[in-house]
């Protein structure tokens, strides 16, 4: 996989000063990572990992300054909190700690004078700190936002390069676990995994029902809604399931990436919706795609068909899948993101039994949240260093 | 063609829970006279020299040497699903009777939901569901982890039809492939999923993130996962089981889970089927249990059934059977 690819690919490389030896890894474009040859690498990796949970981010993880260098003068980041309810796990923390001076939200409101010259960074975790203009006004010093995760759409992108701030991602470290979050609600909605595992252990199951089915994957037809590198990962796990593979986005494959993963290109999404068992929605959030799955794309879609959802609640109007899901305009649907998230407790979609909800899990592994943190620290060092960033994302 | 000069076949019951699917029941009726088990027990007279076939839905009806010896012109016993661990083999053939599965059709299903537990199981799914669900929810915790499934290495144990499905599949999650089997595959198959072959399950158990067994049931392999295998097993490793229940030693199984000498556990079947409702598996929150539904889809139903029609049909007309389950 790739990022095990890459660190293997890696260690005959020497360590240039100033270059962070995973940059480079994440400069390596997604798709063209697959192979046979790593395999076996990509376990050493695991196990490393496994034995030593330090070692990962220590021994790829280079940063230039931090030969000798006391922790007052490793760049100031800022973070909500270490630990808790909404903060920074404790192992990531320890990770971002190798390069970075730590300064939590409390730590800097108590001491904003001194602390608001040092913060060069923030970390953004799980969407928190909230970025705001009174945020970016105190911090004269910022120069990078470095976001865990794909999606930016909690960050006001405009206003935040207004003053002078980059923005980065991390696309590369979420797309296995999930793109595996959206093969494995496909699965488990069609084959109703929830429902059978709450029969199994029912007190009230006397019997298993012959007569209790559910719906095939392989060969289904899917249509992937946003080919990104996400989409492209569910595209290329679909395919070992013989599925006939659709997809819809702004611009098109070239022509060997669709034929490596066979997939066919729906300029409308209309076709796609019409044609497809399972519509996977794996686009970012953005004006253009808030509420792009209403009751007009749902009407459209098969009466037997399930409607995925792994990238951002907004993308679907709730109000109008409730109504479908009540009215079986569609089969079933399977949400790792709804809006709010939380939904209200009292939201219809808790109580519909053709749903699988999940609490937005898409990069809920170990694995994923530790990739998450080494590619945004290589991107933040990469800004405060002024080398190019590997994932900088843009305002419109 | 006229009802009466259809062939006979003896079936269980037709709706319900267990019965033969209404909606098959028309198709089948275009190619036999189907006879109830009432039917049959009702008019055993008559009925015990005309029927020919027993079209077995779900294990039932249940056969025994009673019924092989009041059937004197039963020629062929058409089973649905690939197991046959509910059939005396030998009993079944020293009255001259033929015996047929569906091995094929129920494959890719089989392999589906065995990808559909172990990305469950990783992803803490049900878990994950419930807490999304539950009324006492208010946040989600950014703490709550599962395990990755792309790039970790799956043991399979039992390499036929279903077990090379489920290889094809992890493959595009980039896996590394472990596999144990009887007989080991040809290098051209090998090298198509890129599956390592592991002489010794030992090998297999140790190095493996995920177990997964789809061997059939014989004696051989009557409770092949016991203490010793689940010890050697990783304490971060998950078994997955789409066979039969017996192929685990069940109680070793609740030990291991509740003394983590594995993590997880996910079992479409179990021994027997459903457990008792106080059994120790039911309570366990690392263990996803679902009811045997591994080819519980529309489709594969309808093509076993299809199947099972062929092999009855080719059995009753002397031809080679498709499926034929050789003692």
């Amino acid at each position: 996989m790739l990022r095990s690819k890459a660190f293997s690919l890696l260690k005959p490389i020497p360590l240039m000063s100033g270059q962070s030896n995973l940059a480079y890894k994440f400069i390596r474009p997604a798709i063209a990572s697959h192979g046979h040859c790593c395999h076996r690498r990509s376990v050493d990796y695991r196990q490393r990992y496994k034995t030593h949970p330090g070692s990962a981010g220590g021994r790829t993880i280079s940063a230039p300054q931090t030969k000798v260098m006391a922790e007052e003068e490793l760049p100031g980041v800022l973070i909500l909190d270490i630990g808790g309810t909404h903060g920074v796990l404790e192992n990531l923390a320890a990770l971002l700690k190798k390069h970075f001076r730590l300064i939590t939200m409390k730590e800097f409101l108590q001491n904003k004078k001194e602390m608001s010259k040092k913060i060069q960074a923030v970390f953004v975790f799980e969407c928190r700190p909230i970025i705001d203009r009174e945020l970016l006004e105190s911090l004269p010093n910022l120069k990078v936002i470095g976001n865990s995760g794909v999606g930016v759409d909690h960050l006001d992108l405009k206003m935040i390069s207004s003053f002078g701030v980059k923005v980065t991602n991390t696309p590369h470290a979420v797309a296995d676990s999930t793109a595996d979050i959206g093969m494995a609600l496909m699965l488990a909605s069609a084959r109703r995994l929830v429902e059978g595992c709450q029969i199994a252990v029912s007190p009230d199951t006397k019997y298993f029902a012959v007569d209790w089915l559910g719906v095939e994957v392989t060969r289904a037809t899917l249509g992937i809604i946003g080919m990104g590198s996400i989409g492209y990962r569910v595209a290329q796990r679909a395919r070992a399931f013989d599925m006939r593979i659709l997809y819809h986005n702004r611009n098109r494959r070239r022509k060997e990436e669709e034929e490596a993963v066979g997939a066919h290109y729906c300029e409308k999404m209309e076709d796609l919706l019409q044609q497809s068992d399972f519509v996977m929605v794996v686009v970012s959030l953005t004006p253009e795609t808030h509420k792009l799955i209403g009751k007009k794309e749902l009407g459209l879609m098969k009466p037997t068909a399930t409607l995925i959802n792994i990238s951002r609640g907004a993308v679907i109007d709730q109000d109008a899948l409730v109504e479908a899901l009540q009215n079986k305009v569609i089969r079933a649907a399977a949400l790792d993101v709804t809006y709010p998230e939380p939904l209200p407790r009292d939201h219809p979609l808790l109580k519909l039994n053709n749903i699988i909800i999940t609490p937005h899990i898409g990069t809920a592994t170990v694995q994923a949240i530790r990739m998450m943190a080494e590619e945004a620290i290589t991107n933040m060092l990469a800004v405060l260093n002024g080398q190019p960033i590997p994932s900088e994302v843009f305002p419109k | 063609m006229e009802g009466q000069d259809l062939p006979y076949v003896l079936i269980d019951h037709i709706g319900g829970k267990h019965g033969v699917y209404e909606d098959h029941v028309e198709f089948l009726e275009k190619h036999f006279h189907l006879i109830t088990m009432t039917e049959y027990l009702e008019n055993k007279k008559f009925l015990s020299n005309k029927i020919r076939a027993i079209y077995m839905w779900y294990h039932r009806p249940v056969i025994n040497e009673e019924l092989l010896q009041s059937l004197p012109n039963l020629k062929i016993v058409a089973s649905s699903g690939v197991g046959i661990d509910h059939l005396d083999l030998k009993l079944i053939s020293s009255y001259g009777v033929k015996v047929s599965n569906t091995p094929f059709v129920v494959s890719t299903d089989t392999a589906d939901l065995g990808m559909a537990l172990m990305l469950a199981s990783s992803r803490r799914l049900v878990e994950g569901y419930q807490i999304a669900v539950s009324p006492d929810t208010e946040y989600f915790p950014a703490d709550w982890l599962g395990a990755e499934v792309s790039g970790a290495t799956l043991g399979i144990v039992g390499m036929g039809t279903i077990g090379y499905k489920v290889a094809e599949r992890a493959k595009a999650f980039e896996m590394k492939i472990l596999y144990h089997n009887r007989n080991r595959r040809n290098k051209e198959e090998e090298s198509a999923v890129g599956a390592i072959y592991c002489k010794k399950i030992d090998d297999l158990l140790q190095q493996s993130d995920f177990v997964l067994l789809s061997v059939n049931l014989t004696p051989q392999t009557h409770k092949l996962i016991g203490k010793r295998e689940l010890e050697l097993m990783k304490p971060t490793a998950t078994l997955i089981n789409t066979s039969r229940g017996l192929v685990v030693d069940q109680d070793a199984l609740v030990e291991a889970l509740q003394n983590k000498v594995i993590k997880a556990a996910a079992l479409d079947v179990t021994y027997p089927e459903p457990l008792p409702r106080d059994h120790p598996l039911l309570k366990m929150k690392n263990v996803i249990i679902t009811p045997h539904i591994g080819s519980a889809t529309k489709k594969t139903r309808r093509l076993m059934m299809e199947n099972m029609m062929e092999s009855i049909q080719a059995g009753l007309a002397g031809l080679p059977i498709p499926n034929e389950v050789l003692l």
